[in-house]
């Protein structure tokens, strides 16, 4: 018997059938789908975190004090402002290293008032970090090095504080002290839930003399190009290291953290998939278990066509593509349904979603694999019936 | 096909010494307790016998839808023992065509399509099998019904159906379990001339099983079955001279 053949058999089965496929086929349309969305929606969340990351400017280096580690809490530093001198002199180019200095602070203009991370830093900051202006200017080493109270203003900062206002030039009062906007930054999002569009920045100077501590919180520093960034991490902690003999320091590439955060995602992506690859197997026992109903209900069937000179292949042959049909057609659907789904979260939800052609490949061929493999033993069972006594059978 | 019959062999069956038990629950009991028969080819040859005799038992081994425990059985020649499953298969896809008491046939699956089943387990392919069911159906006098579904026929033209099904192949012999046992007499009638003229125009050999004494009647030869064993063998004188079983078309 040729395989259109039993193709074609297989279709006229499952049509005849056809309330009872599409129920089996459920089965395998949910666990399909699941594996598609779940998988869309792990990815999506993995793209969307190394958007941030890269977000934040090409070929940074964040050296902090301590052993730094996803979600380790911060070490007291002890590094201040000489300290980023000696970095500078060390790296060779001034203008490729700053610094940050962090404090929640309130910010206040008339009766508005936010809560804002105030962020000290200097002029070369822009030089580092991709944080382009709306309106205004960066600011300069004079404001730096004369401690001018002068602002720069993340975009959601500026909106909530003064509206459809132009603040460039406003007065801004920041923990208790008055300030000059001379700029407001384009939105950026957030990295790491730091809403970045939620900062002010100020010269490095002044916020010392805000908070009143000489301290920094940490340094960064831009390597000229991927090539550089290994040898100049090293080289930077190694002389810090050295200044502190007794203190640990540590710097972080976005390669470094692309790795960590990368892998986490891949495996609860991994996990999730799993989750939904089990639901694929249950669909899997439905199938096994309604083809041998199905086996069952056409003992007769099978007895005649054994009768008029079905081999044993033959039999088995028909009623494994039966089985490997239904999870393929299934799988099908839940592909399509899978792709529209995630497409419509994509589309409707903050939750990201991304499609990937492994994830639907896989689905496609579990899909089939679990056909055969759940398909074999009613197959095998039809294949071996006693013709005289699948005859008889009422 | 590996398996087609060498032609010149004139004996549709020879059983030499057929036995076959079955264990049924730990006991063994004997279906055939040795059975020597010969049929040729082109006979007309009624199986009768109570049931329990071992008459469906015989007609299942003539058939090779089963094995025999002991003894030979050649069937066009051939030595079912030395055929393992897929071969026997073949054999009886080449060799006989069967006609069930309850018809057996695909109950969704239109005439035409159920005539060209066995065609479909010997690869011919689709257009062939159609012109070579479209004929068979023709044959049987269902030229008309070869888009309709079982459900839409009487039971008399599903035999027919039927019997144009057991004949696409062009088998050596039409096997019938009580062909008729299923139908009112009009249509027993029609099924009876039916398989007569076939067996008179084709040469193809029919072997029916049968507890009614009319219907075996027709028949030529009579085999009486009883406790696995052949009781009588007889002949009807009505048989005209030149067909006898010994001169039959060969």
């Amino acid at each position: 018997m040729r395989t259109a053949e039993a193709l074609r058999m297989a279709l006229e089965a499952l049509r005849v059938n056809r309330l009872r496929s599409t129920l089996t086929m459920l089965g395998v349309i949910i666990g399909v789908l699941a594996v598609v969305i779940l998988v869309a929606i792990g990815t999506g969340a993995k793209n969307a975190v190394e958007k941030e990351i890269a977000g934040l400017g090409s070929n940074i280096i964040l050296v902090v004090p301590g052993q730094v580690g996803l979600g380790a809490a911060p070490t007291q530093s002890r590094l201040d402002l000489t300290d980023v001198a000696y970095v500078r002199r060390v790296v060779g180019d001034p203008s490729k290293v700053t610094v940050a200095v962090n404090s929640g602070e309130s910010v206040r203009v008339g009766r508005n008032e936010v809560f804002a991370t105030l962020t000290g830093t200097d002029e070369n900051m822009q030089n580092i970090f991709d944080r382009p202006l709306r309106r205004g200017r960066y600011m300069t080493a004079t404001d730096v090095d004369t401690r001018r109270r002068v602002t720069v203003l993340g975009s959601e900062v500026a909106g909530k504080l003064f509206g459809d206002v132009d603040p460039i030039g406003r007065q801004a009062t920041i923990a208790g002290v008055r300030f000059r906007v001379i700029g407001v930054y384009e939105s950026v999002g957030s990295t790491f839930g730091v809403a970045r569009d939620q900062e002010v920045h100020v010269p490095v100077t002044t916020a010392q003399r805000l908070i009143g501590l000489p301290r920094i919180n940490g340094i960064a520093v831009g390597a000229s190009g991927p090539d550089e960034i290994e040898s100049l991490q090293h080289k930077v902690v190694a002389a810090l290291d050295a200044r502190y003999p007794d203190e640990k320091f540590s710097a972080v590439t976005q390669t470094q953290l692309l790795g960590t955060i990368g892998t986490v995602l891949s495996m609860l992506t991994g996990v999730l998939a799993a989750i939904a690859g089990i639901s694929l197997l249950v669909g899997g026992v439905g199938v096994s278990n309604i083809m041998l109903v199905s086996v069952r209900e056409r003992t007769k069937e099978i007895g005649l066509r054994k009768a008029l000179g079905a081999r044993q292949r033959d039999v088995l042959w028909q009623f494994l593509i039966e089985a490997v049909l239904l999870t393929t057609i299934g799988g099908l659907i839940g592909i399509l349904l899978g792709v529209g789904g995630a497409l419509l979260i994509q589309a409707l939800s903050p939750v990201p979603a991304a499609i990937t052609w492994w994830s639907i490949a896989l689905a496609f061929g579990v899909s089939v694999g679990v056909g055969v493999f759940f398909g074999v033993a009613p197959a095998r069972r039809a294949g071996r019936l006693d013709p005289v006594v699948a005859l008889r059978s009422e | 096909m590996t398996t087609q019959p060498p032609m010149t062999s004139p004996t549709a069956f020879e059983a030499i010494g057929l036995t076959r038990s079955y264990d049924l629950e730990g006991v063994s009991v004997d279906a055939l307790r040795g059975v020597d028969l010969r049929i040729e080819q082109g006979e007309f040859v009624a199986l009768l016998g109570p049931s329990g005799s071992g008459k469906s038992t015989l007609m299942h081994l003539l058939g090779c839808l089963d094995r025999p425990t002991s003894g030979i059985l050649r069937v066009g020649g051939v030595d079912v023992a030395t055929l393992d499953d897929t071969r026997l298969a073949e054999l009886r896809n080449q060799t006989i065509g069967f006609v069930f008491q309850s018809f057996h046939l695909l109950a969704r699956t239109p005439a035409l399509d159920n005539v060209a089943l066995p065609l479909v387990y010997r690869g011919v392919t689709r257009s062939e099998r159609r012109a070579r069911a479209e004929a068979a159906l023709k044959a049987v006098g269902l030229g008309h019904r070869m888009g309709h579904r079982p459900s839409q026929m009487s039971g008399g033209e599903q035999q027919r159906v039927a019997i144009a099904r057991a004949l696409v192949g062009d088998p050596q012999v039409v096997l019938a379990d009580e062909p008729t046992g299923n139908l009112d007499t009009r249509n027993g009638e029609e099924v009876m001339n039916l398989l007569e003229r076939l067996n008179a125009d084709s040469g193809v050999a029919v072997v029916l099983v049968t507890h009614e004494p009319d219907v075996a009647a027709r028949a030529r030869r009579q085999i009486h079955v009883r406790d696995g064993l052949i009781e009588l063998d007889s002949r009807s004188r009505t048989a005209p001279a030149g067909e006898t079983t010994e001169g039959g078309a060969g």
